[in-house]
Protein backbone atom coordinates (compact mmCIF):
# COMPACT_ATOMS: atom_id res chain seq x y z
CA UNK A 1 0.00 0.00 0.00
CA UNK A 2 2.62 2.48 0.80
CA UNK A 3 6.31 2.58 0.67
CA UNK A 4 8.83 3.95 2.93
CA UNK A 5 9.21 3.59 6.56
CA UNK A 6 9.47 6.58 8.71
CA UNK A 7 6.46 6.58 10.86
CA UNK A 8 7.44 3.64 12.94
CA UNK A 9 6.78 4.56 16.47
CA UNK A 10 6.40 1.52 18.69
CA UNK A 11 5.73 -0.46 15.53
CA UNK A 12 2.54 -2.38 16.09
CA UNK A 13 1.15 -5.06 13.91
CA UNK A 14 -2.25 -3.76 13.03
CA UNK A 15 -1.26 -0.25 12.33
CA UNK A 16 2.10 -0.64 10.87
CA UNK A 17 0.42 -0.24 7.54
CA UNK A 18 0.28 3.43 8.23
CA UNK A 19 3.99 3.70 8.45
CA UNK A 20 5.88 5.45 5.75
CA UNK A 21 7.91 8.31 4.56
CA UNK A 22 9.80 9.90 1.68
CA UNK A 23 10.76 13.01 -0.07
CA UNK A 24 7.97 14.38 -2.13
CA UNK A 25 7.02 17.93 -1.51
CA UNK A 26 3.40 18.34 -2.40
CA UNK A 27 3.68 21.59 -4.25
CA UNK A 28 0.29 21.51 -5.84
CA UNK A 29 -1.89 20.35 -3.04
CA UNK A 30 -2.92 23.81 -1.93
CA UNK A 31 -5.11 23.95 -4.99
CA UNK A 32 -6.76 20.65 -4.24
CA UNK A 33 -10.53 20.75 -4.29
CA UNK A 34 -12.28 20.78 -0.97
CA UNK A 35 -14.40 17.80 -0.04
CA UNK A 36 -18.03 18.32 -0.83
CA UNK A 37 -19.34 16.30 2.07
CA UNK A 38 -21.22 17.65 5.04
CA UNK A 39 -19.00 19.41 7.57
CA UNK A 40 -18.26 16.42 9.74
CA UNK A 41 -15.38 15.82 12.08
CA UNK A 42 -13.67 13.97 9.24
CA UNK A 43 -13.87 16.81 6.75
CA UNK A 44 -12.28 19.17 9.24
CA UNK A 45 -9.11 17.13 9.44
CA UNK A 46 -9.33 16.10 5.79
CA UNK A 47 -10.49 19.10 3.75
CA UNK A 48 -8.81 17.73 0.63
CA UNK A 49 -10.45 14.35 0.84
CA UNK A 50 -11.50 14.18 -2.82
CA UNK A 51 -7.98 14.85 -3.97
CA UNK A 52 -6.44 12.62 -1.33
CA UNK A 53 -8.65 9.74 -2.37
CA UNK A 54 -7.34 10.00 -5.92
CA UNK A 55 -3.74 9.77 -4.72
CA UNK A 56 -4.76 6.92 -2.43
CA UNK A 57 -6.26 5.02 -5.37
CA UNK A 58 -3.09 5.60 -7.34
CA UNK A 59 -0.93 4.34 -4.46
CA UNK A 60 -3.09 1.26 -4.09
CA UNK A 61 -2.85 0.49 -7.80
CA UNK A 62 0.92 0.88 -7.70
CA UNK A 63 1.09 -1.39 -4.69
CA UNK A 64 -1.06 -4.07 -6.30
CA UNK A 65 0.87 -3.95 -9.56
CA UNK A 66 4.44 -3.73 -8.34
CA UNK A 67 5.32 -3.20 -4.71
CA UNK A 68 3.26 -5.97 -3.14
CA UNK A 69 4.20 -8.68 -5.66
CA UNK A 70 7.90 -7.85 -5.32
CA UNK A 71 7.68 -7.76 -1.52
CA UNK A 72 5.82 -11.08 -1.50
CA UNK A 73 8.48 -12.69 -3.67
CA UNK A 74 11.18 -11.19 -1.45
CA UNK A 75 9.55 -12.67 1.63
CA UNK A 76 9.11 -16.07 0.02
CA UNK A 77 12.56 -16.35 -1.51
CA UNK A 78 14.94 -14.60 0.86
CA UNK A 79 15.56 -16.43 4.15
CA UNK A 80 14.25 -14.76 7.27
CA UNK A 81 17.74 -14.42 8.73
CA UNK A 82 18.85 -12.34 5.76
CA UNK A 83 15.70 -10.23 5.79
CA UNK A 84 16.16 -9.55 9.49
CA UNK A 85 19.75 -8.53 8.86
CA UNK A 86 18.72 -6.08 6.15
CA UNK A 87 15.99 -4.69 8.38
CA UNK A 88 18.47 -4.25 11.22
CA UNK A 89 21.00 -2.41 9.07
CA UNK A 90 18.32 -0.05 7.78
CA UNK A 91 16.90 0.33 11.29
CA UNK A 92 20.29 1.25 12.65
CA UNK A 93 20.49 4.11 10.15
CA UNK A 94 16.96 5.28 11.03
CA UNK A 95 18.06 5.18 14.66
CA UNK A 96 20.68 7.87 13.97
CA UNK A 97 17.86 10.14 12.85
CA UNK A 98 15.95 9.25 16.00
CA UNK A 99 18.93 10.20 18.18
CA UNK A 100 19.06 13.60 16.54
CA UNK A 101 15.34 14.12 17.05
CA UNK A 102 15.44 13.11 20.69
CA UNK A 103 18.00 15.84 21.23
CA UNK A 104 16.07 18.35 19.13
CA UNK A 105 13.10 17.72 21.40
CA UNK A 106 15.25 18.16 24.48
CA UNK A 107 14.93 14.52 25.53
CA UNK A 108 18.45 14.16 26.78
CA UNK A 109 18.19 10.80 28.46
CA UNK A 110 16.36 8.92 25.75
CA UNK A 111 18.65 10.58 23.21
CA UNK A 112 21.68 9.21 25.01
CA UNK A 113 20.05 5.79 25.28
CA UNK A 114 19.35 5.75 21.57
CA UNK A 115 22.91 6.95 20.94
CA UNK A 116 24.19 4.02 22.99
CA UNK A 117 21.94 1.76 20.98
CA UNK A 118 23.41 2.92 17.68
CA UNK A 119 26.99 2.58 18.97
CA UNK A 120 26.32 -0.86 20.40
CA UNK A 121 24.69 -2.19 17.27
CA UNK A 122 27.30 -0.63 14.99
CA UNK A 123 30.34 -1.95 16.86
CA UNK A 124 29.07 -5.12 18.51
CA UNK A 125 26.33 -5.92 16.02
CA UNK A 126 28.52 -6.11 12.90
CA UNK A 127 27.64 -2.69 11.58
CA UNK A 128 24.00 -2.97 12.51
CA UNK A 129 23.42 -6.43 11.06
CA UNK A 130 22.54 -7.73 14.50
CA UNK A 131 20.65 -6.02 17.27
CA UNK A 132 22.42 -6.81 20.56
CA UNK A 133 21.27 -3.47 22.01
CA UNK A 134 17.64 -4.63 22.23
CA UNK A 135 18.73 -7.63 24.24
CA UNK A 136 20.54 -5.27 26.59
CA UNK A 137 17.30 -3.38 27.10
CA UNK A 138 18.14 -0.50 24.77
CA UNK A 139 15.01 -0.88 22.67
CA UNK A 140 14.20 1.39 19.79
CA UNK A 141 12.52 4.67 20.65
CA UNK A 142 11.47 6.09 17.34
CA UNK A 143 11.48 9.85 16.83
CA UNK A 144 11.23 11.58 13.47
CA UNK A 145 11.20 15.18 12.28
CA UNK A 146 7.42 15.29 12.07
CA UNK A 147 7.26 14.48 15.78
CA UNK A 148 9.90 17.09 16.54
CA UNK A 149 7.97 19.75 14.65
CA UNK A 150 4.87 18.71 16.59
CA UNK A 151 6.75 19.04 19.85
CA UNK A 152 7.79 22.50 18.82
CA UNK A 153 4.14 23.42 18.43
CA UNK A 154 3.67 23.13 14.68
CA UNK A 155 0.07 22.01 14.11
CA UNK A 156 -0.69 18.94 12.00
CA UNK A 157 -2.35 20.85 9.24
CA UNK A 158 -4.69 19.05 6.86
CA UNK A 159 -4.37 15.34 6.20
CA UNK A 160 -2.43 14.60 3.06
CA UNK A 161 -1.89 11.41 1.10
CA UNK A 162 1.57 11.63 -0.44
CA UNK A 163 2.05 9.94 -3.81
CA UNK A 164 4.10 6.74 -3.39
CA UNK A 165 4.36 7.18 0.34
CA UNK A 166 0.87 7.31 1.73
CA UNK A 167 -0.75 8.90 4.78
CA UNK A 168 0.69 12.10 6.16
CA UNK A 169 -0.23 15.58 7.26
CA UNK A 170 1.15 18.89 6.06
CA UNK A 171 3.50 18.97 9.03
CA UNK A 172 4.54 15.37 8.68
CA UNK A 173 5.20 15.88 4.98
CA UNK A 174 7.72 18.57 5.87
CA UNK A 175 9.13 16.18 8.46
CA UNK A 176 9.25 13.49 5.81
CA UNK A 177 11.44 15.57 3.52
CA UNK A 178 13.90 16.07 6.40
CA UNK A 179 13.66 12.39 7.37
CA UNK A 180 14.71 11.39 3.89
CA UNK A 181 17.88 13.47 4.23
CA UNK A 182 18.92 11.07 6.98
CA UNK A 183 17.64 7.91 5.35
CA UNK A 184 19.73 5.01 4.06
CA UNK A 185 18.94 6.14 0.52
CA UNK A 186 20.66 9.46 1.18
CA UNK A 187 24.00 7.77 1.74
CA UNK A 188 25.11 6.44 -1.69
CA UNK A 189 27.11 8.81 -3.89
CA UNK A 190 25.44 7.93 -7.18
CA UNK A 191 21.85 8.28 -8.31
CA UNK A 192 21.58 4.62 -9.17
CA UNK A 193 22.89 3.75 -5.71
CA UNK A 194 20.30 5.98 -4.11
CA UNK A 195 17.44 4.48 -6.13
CA UNK A 196 18.62 0.96 -5.37
CA UNK A 197 18.85 1.68 -1.64
CA UNK A 198 15.46 3.29 -1.70
CA UNK A 199 14.09 0.21 -3.41
CA UNK A 200 15.55 -2.01 -0.69
CA UNK A 201 14.05 0.22 2.01
CA UNK A 202 10.65 0.08 0.36
CA UNK A 203 10.58 -3.66 -0.24
CA UNK A 204 11.94 -4.50 3.19
CA UNK A 205 9.28 -2.39 4.84
CA UNK A 206 6.49 -3.63 2.62
CA UNK A 207 7.44 -7.27 3.17
CA UNK A 208 7.23 -6.81 6.88
CA UNK A 209 3.67 -5.53 6.71
CA UNK A 210 2.16 -7.93 4.18
CA UNK A 211 0.00 -9.63 6.77
CA UNK A 212 -0.98 -6.34 8.34
CA UNK A 213 -2.26 -4.84 5.13
CA UNK A 214 -4.11 -8.06 4.36
CA UNK A 215 -5.84 -7.79 7.72
CA UNK A 216 -6.68 -4.18 7.00
CA UNK A 217 -8.47 -5.26 3.82
CA UNK A 218 -10.59 -7.61 5.86
CA UNK A 219 -11.61 -5.38 8.71
CA UNK A 220 -12.16 -1.96 7.20
CA UNK A 221 -15.44 -0.75 5.79
CA UNK A 222 -13.68 2.03 3.96
CA UNK A 223 -9.96 1.44 3.80
CA UNK A 224 -9.21 5.09 3.07
CA UNK A 225 -10.91 6.39 6.24
CA UNK A 226 -9.64 3.52 8.34
CA UNK A 227 -6.06 4.34 7.41
CA UNK A 228 -6.59 8.07 7.76
CA UNK A 229 -8.15 7.87 11.21
CA UNK A 230 -5.63 5.29 12.31
CA UNK A 231 -2.71 7.32 11.05
CA UNK A 232 -3.89 10.47 12.79
CA UNK A 233 -4.47 8.79 16.15
CA UNK A 234 -1.19 6.94 15.96
CA UNK A 235 0.69 10.13 15.25
CA UNK A 236 -1.02 11.81 18.14
CA UNK A 237 -0.06 8.88 20.33
CA UNK A 238 3.54 9.11 19.16
CA UNK A 239 3.65 12.84 19.78
CA UNK A 240 2.78 12.18 23.39
CA UNK A 241 5.27 9.31 23.55
CA UNK A 242 2.48 6.79 23.89
CA UNK A 243 0.60 8.61 26.63
CA UNK A 244 -1.84 11.10 25.11
CA UNK A 245 -4.35 12.65 27.51
CA UNK A 246 -7.21 10.23 27.98
CA UNK A 247 -10.59 11.33 26.79
CA UNK A 248 -14.03 10.06 27.36
CA UNK A 249 -15.23 9.23 23.86
CA UNK A 250 -18.85 9.60 24.78
CA UNK A 251 -20.96 6.54 24.22
CA UNK A 252 -24.07 7.43 26.13
CA UNK A 253 -26.34 7.22 23.15
CA UNK A 254 -28.77 5.21 25.12
CA UNK A 255 -32.45 5.58 25.68
CA UNK A 256 -32.59 8.93 27.36
CA UNK A 257 -35.55 10.95 26.14
CA UNK A 258 -34.77 13.10 23.18
CA UNK A 259 -36.64 16.07 21.83
CA UNK A 260 -37.60 15.17 18.28
CA UNK A 261 -35.84 17.94 16.40
CA UNK A 262 -32.92 18.38 18.76
CA UNK A 263 -29.44 18.29 17.26
CA UNK A 264 -27.41 15.21 18.02
CA UNK A 265 -24.93 16.90 20.32
CA UNK A 266 -26.14 16.80 23.90
CA UNK A 267 -26.92 20.30 25.01
CA UNK A 268 -25.43 21.74 28.16
CA UNK A 269 -27.95 24.42 29.05
CA UNK A 270 -26.52 25.10 32.47
CA UNK A 271 -23.07 25.87 31.16
CA UNK A 272 -23.32 28.86 28.85
CA UNK A 273 -19.55 29.24 28.42
CA UNK A 274 -18.83 25.59 27.84
CA UNK A 275 -18.27 26.06 24.14
CA UNK A 276 -14.53 26.57 24.47
CA UNK A 277 -13.80 23.01 25.42
CA UNK A 278 -11.60 21.16 22.94
CA UNK A 279 -13.61 19.75 20.10
CA UNK A 280 -13.25 16.12 20.91
CA UNK A 281 -16.08 13.68 21.08
CA UNK A 282 -19.39 15.13 22.17
CA UNK A 283 -19.62 15.16 25.92
CA UNK A 284 -21.82 12.42 27.25
CA UNK A 285 -24.91 13.31 29.14
CA UNK A 286 -24.73 12.23 32.74
CA UNK A 287 -26.33 8.91 33.42
CA UNK B 1 12.74 -13.86 33.48
CA UNK B 2 9.48 -12.47 32.26
CA UNK B 3 8.35 -15.90 31.29
CA UNK B 4 9.01 -17.09 34.81
CA UNK B 5 7.05 -14.23 36.26
CA UNK B 6 4.26 -14.89 33.84
CA UNK B 7 4.04 -18.56 34.54
CA UNK B 8 4.31 -17.96 38.25
CA UNK B 9 1.58 -15.39 38.14
CA UNK B 10 -0.60 -17.60 35.99
CA UNK B 11 -0.18 -20.34 38.57
CA UNK B 12 -1.17 -17.95 41.30
CA UNK B 13 -4.10 -16.80 39.25
CA UNK B 14 -5.16 -20.33 38.58
CA UNK B 15 -5.19 -20.94 42.30
CA UNK B 16 -6.80 -17.68 43.18
CA UNK B 17 -9.40 -17.52 40.47
CA UNK B 18 -10.42 -21.05 39.77
CA UNK B 19 -13.91 -19.67 39.42
CA UNK B 20 -14.74 -17.10 36.73
CA UNK B 21 -13.80 -13.53 37.47
CA UNK B 22 -15.62 -12.25 40.46
CA UNK B 23 -17.56 -9.05 40.41
CA UNK B 24 -15.06 -7.08 42.41
CA UNK B 25 -11.97 -7.91 40.35
CA UNK B 26 -9.94 -4.78 39.76
CA UNK B 27 -9.57 -3.74 36.11
CA UNK B 28 -5.84 -4.38 36.00
CA UNK B 29 -6.26 -7.81 37.55
CA UNK B 30 -8.88 -8.65 34.95
CA UNK B 31 -6.65 -7.55 32.09
CA UNK B 32 -3.74 -9.46 33.56
CA UNK B 33 -5.83 -12.56 33.89
CA UNK B 34 -7.09 -12.36 30.32
CA UNK B 35 -3.60 -11.73 28.96
CA UNK B 36 -2.08 -14.61 30.84
CA UNK B 37 -4.83 -17.00 29.82
CA UNK B 38 -4.62 -16.05 26.18
CA UNK B 39 -0.84 -16.36 26.11
CA UNK B 40 -0.79 -19.65 27.94
CA UNK B 41 -3.16 -21.16 25.43
CA UNK B 42 -1.37 -19.60 22.47
CA UNK B 43 1.98 -20.94 23.67
CA UNK B 44 0.68 -24.45 24.07
CA UNK B 45 -1.13 -24.52 20.74
CA UNK B 46 0.95 -25.40 17.68
CA UNK B 47 -1.87 -24.50 15.30
CA UNK B 48 -2.09 -20.97 16.67
CA UNK B 49 1.63 -20.47 16.35
CA UNK B 50 1.40 -21.53 12.74
CA UNK B 51 -1.23 -18.90 12.14
CA UNK B 52 -4.44 -20.93 12.18
CA UNK B 53 -7.00 -18.14 12.11
CA UNK B 54 -9.90 -20.30 13.20
CA UNK B 55 -8.04 -21.34 16.33
CA UNK B 56 -7.13 -17.76 17.21
CA UNK B 57 -10.75 -16.76 16.71
CA UNK B 58 -11.89 -19.52 19.03
CA UNK B 59 -9.36 -18.49 21.65
CA UNK B 60 -10.43 -14.85 21.57
CA UNK B 61 -14.07 -15.89 21.60
CA UNK B 62 -13.68 -18.02 24.70
CA UNK B 63 -11.18 -15.99 26.74
CA UNK B 64 -11.70 -12.35 25.83
CA UNK B 65 -15.25 -11.94 24.60
CA UNK B 66 -16.99 -12.76 27.88
CA UNK B 67 -15.34 -9.64 29.31
CA UNK B 68 -16.41 -7.28 26.56
CA UNK B 69 -19.57 -5.22 26.68
CA UNK B 70 -20.66 -5.22 23.08
CA UNK B 71 -23.61 -3.01 23.60
CA UNK B 72 -21.41 -0.15 24.77
CA UNK B 73 -18.84 -0.94 22.08
CA UNK B 74 -21.40 -0.83 19.29
CA UNK B 75 -23.25 2.19 20.63
CA UNK B 76 -19.98 4.07 20.92
CA UNK B 77 -19.04 3.35 17.32
CA UNK B 78 -22.50 4.12 15.96
CA UNK B 79 -22.82 7.43 17.78
CA UNK B 80 -25.98 9.49 18.29
CA UNK B 81 -27.85 7.57 15.59
CA UNK B 82 -27.97 4.69 18.05
CA UNK B 83 -30.89 6.42 19.74
CA UNK B 84 -33.02 6.10 16.65
CA UNK B 85 -32.23 2.43 16.05
CA UNK B 86 -34.88 -0.19 16.80
CA UNK B 87 -34.08 -3.05 19.18
CA UNK B 88 -33.79 -5.42 16.20
CA UNK B 89 -31.40 -3.08 14.43
CA UNK B 90 -29.37 -2.72 17.59
CA UNK B 91 -28.95 -6.43 18.11
CA UNK B 92 -28.07 -6.96 14.45
CA UNK B 93 -25.50 -4.17 14.58
CA UNK B 94 -24.06 -5.63 17.72
CA UNK B 95 -23.76 -9.14 16.29
CA UNK B 96 -22.16 -8.01 13.05
CA UNK B 97 -19.75 -5.56 14.65
CA UNK B 98 -18.72 -8.24 17.09
CA UNK B 99 -17.80 -10.60 14.27
CA UNK B 100 -15.74 -7.87 12.65
CA UNK B 101 -13.95 -6.84 15.83
CA UNK B 102 -13.13 -10.40 16.82
CA UNK B 103 -11.53 -10.79 13.43
CA UNK B 104 -9.60 -7.55 13.84
CA UNK B 105 -8.35 -8.33 17.32
CA UNK B 106 -7.50 -11.92 16.45
CA UNK B 107 -5.69 -10.83 13.33
CA UNK B 108 -3.58 -8.40 15.29
CA UNK B 109 -2.88 -11.04 17.92
CA UNK B 110 -1.90 -13.65 15.35
CA UNK B 111 0.80 -11.38 13.98
CA UNK B 112 2.71 -11.15 17.18
CA UNK B 113 4.77 -14.24 17.75
CA UNK B 114 6.62 -15.27 20.85
CA UNK B 115 4.84 -12.80 22.98
CA UNK B 116 4.56 -11.97 26.61
CA UNK B 117 2.43 -9.26 28.14
CA UNK B 118 3.40 -6.83 30.83
CA UNK B 119 0.67 -4.88 32.57
CA UNK B 120 1.99 -1.38 33.12
CA UNK B 121 -0.24 1.37 34.50
CA UNK B 122 -3.91 1.76 35.26
CA UNK B 123 -5.26 5.24 34.73
CA UNK B 124 -8.67 6.77 35.30
CA UNK B 125 -10.27 8.55 32.34
CA UNK B 126 -11.03 12.11 33.43
CA UNK B 127 -14.70 12.93 33.65
CA UNK B 128 -15.94 9.35 33.50
CA UNK B 129 -16.03 6.09 35.38
CA UNK B 130 -13.75 4.47 32.83
CA UNK B 131 -10.27 3.13 33.47
CA UNK B 132 -7.50 2.48 31.00
CA UNK B 133 -5.15 -0.42 31.67
CA UNK B 134 -1.92 -0.09 29.74
CA UNK B 135 -0.09 -3.19 28.70
CA UNK B 136 2.82 -3.91 26.48
CA UNK B 137 3.24 -6.96 24.30
CA UNK B 138 6.86 -7.97 24.21
CA UNK B 139 8.18 -10.28 21.59
CA UNK B 140 11.19 -10.50 19.37
CA UNK B 141 10.87 -7.00 17.93
CA UNK B 142 9.90 -3.72 19.46
CA UNK B 143 7.31 -3.77 22.24
CA UNK B 144 3.77 -3.11 21.12
CA UNK B 145 1.31 -1.01 23.02
CA UNK B 146 -1.93 -2.81 23.82
CA UNK B 147 -4.22 -0.83 26.09
CA UNK B 148 -7.67 -1.73 27.33
CA UNK B 149 -10.46 0.69 28.16
CA UNK B 150 -12.86 -0.63 30.75
CA UNK B 151 -16.01 0.54 32.41
CA UNK B 152 -17.78 -0.87 35.40
CA UNK B 153 -21.18 -2.26 34.58
CA UNK B 154 -23.42 -4.13 36.91
CA UNK B 155 -20.60 -4.73 39.37
CA UNK B 156 -18.15 -6.09 36.83
CA UNK B 157 -15.48 -4.39 34.76
CA UNK B 158 -16.05 -4.82 31.07
CA UNK B 159 -13.77 -3.99 28.18
CA UNK B 160 -15.18 -1.33 25.89
CA UNK B 161 -12.25 -0.57 23.59
CA UNK B 162 -8.74 -1.77 22.79
CA UNK B 163 -5.83 0.40 21.75
CA UNK B 164 -3.44 -1.35 19.40
CA UNK B 165 -0.25 0.59 18.86
CA UNK B 166 -1.83 3.98 19.32
CA UNK B 167 -5.27 3.66 17.82
CA UNK B 168 -8.49 2.84 19.64
CA UNK B 169 -9.96 0.09 17.53
CA UNK B 170 -13.64 0.81 18.19
CA UNK B 171 -13.22 4.56 17.83
CA UNK B 172 -11.48 3.99 14.54
CA UNK B 173 -14.79 2.80 13.09
CA UNK B 174 -16.70 5.92 14.05
CA UNK B 175 -16.26 7.96 10.92
CA UNK B 176 -16.69 4.89 8.70
CA UNK B 177 -19.97 4.11 10.45
CA UNK B 178 -21.10 7.71 10.14
CA UNK B 179 -20.44 7.64 6.41
CA UNK B 180 -22.43 4.44 5.96
CA UNK B 181 -25.31 5.78 8.04
CA UNK B 182 -25.43 9.02 6.09
CA UNK B 183 -25.59 7.00 2.86
CA UNK B 184 -28.10 4.32 3.77
CA UNK B 185 -29.26 4.76 7.34
CA UNK B 186 -28.85 2.15 10.05
CA UNK B 187 -29.97 -0.60 7.68
CA UNK B 188 -27.35 0.49 5.19
CA UNK B 189 -24.70 0.14 7.85
CA UNK B 190 -26.00 -3.29 8.83
CA UNK B 191 -25.88 -4.44 5.21
CA UNK B 192 -22.35 -3.17 4.78
CA UNK B 193 -21.23 -5.03 7.89
CA UNK B 194 -22.95 -8.22 6.75
CA UNK B 195 -21.21 -8.00 3.37
CA UNK B 196 -17.86 -7.31 5.03
CA UNK B 197 -18.21 -10.29 7.31
CA UNK B 198 -19.15 -12.59 4.46
CA UNK B 199 -15.82 -12.04 2.74
CA UNK B 200 -13.59 -15.02 3.47
CA UNK B 201 -10.67 -14.53 5.76
CA UNK B 202 -7.45 -14.97 3.85
CA UNK B 203 -4.80 -14.15 6.35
Amino acid sequence: MSLLHGRRTPAPPLVAAFALAAALALGGCATAPAGGAAPTQASKVDPWENFNRKIFTFNEALDDAIVKPVATAYRDVVPELVRDGIENVLGNIYDVRSVLNHFLQGKLQSGLEMGMRVLTNTFFGLGGLLDPASEMGLTRQWEDFGQTLGRWGVPDGPYVVVPLFGPSTMRDTVGLVLDREFSPAAIPQTDSGRYATFGVEAISLRARFLDTTQLLEEISLDKYSFIRDGYLSRRRDALFDGAPPLEDFGDDWDDEPETPAAPAAPAAPSAPTATDTPASAPAPAPK
Amino acid sequence: MLKKILSASSLLLALATAVPVQANTAPDALVRQISVEVIDVARADKAIQEGDTARVLALVESKVMPHVNFEVVTRSAVGPQWRGATPEQRSKLQAEFKTLLVRAYSGALAQVKDQSVEVLKTLPVPGSTQMVVQTEVRGSGEPIKLDYRLDKQAEAWKIIDVNVGGLWLVQNYRSQFATEISKGGIDGLINTLVERNKAPSKS
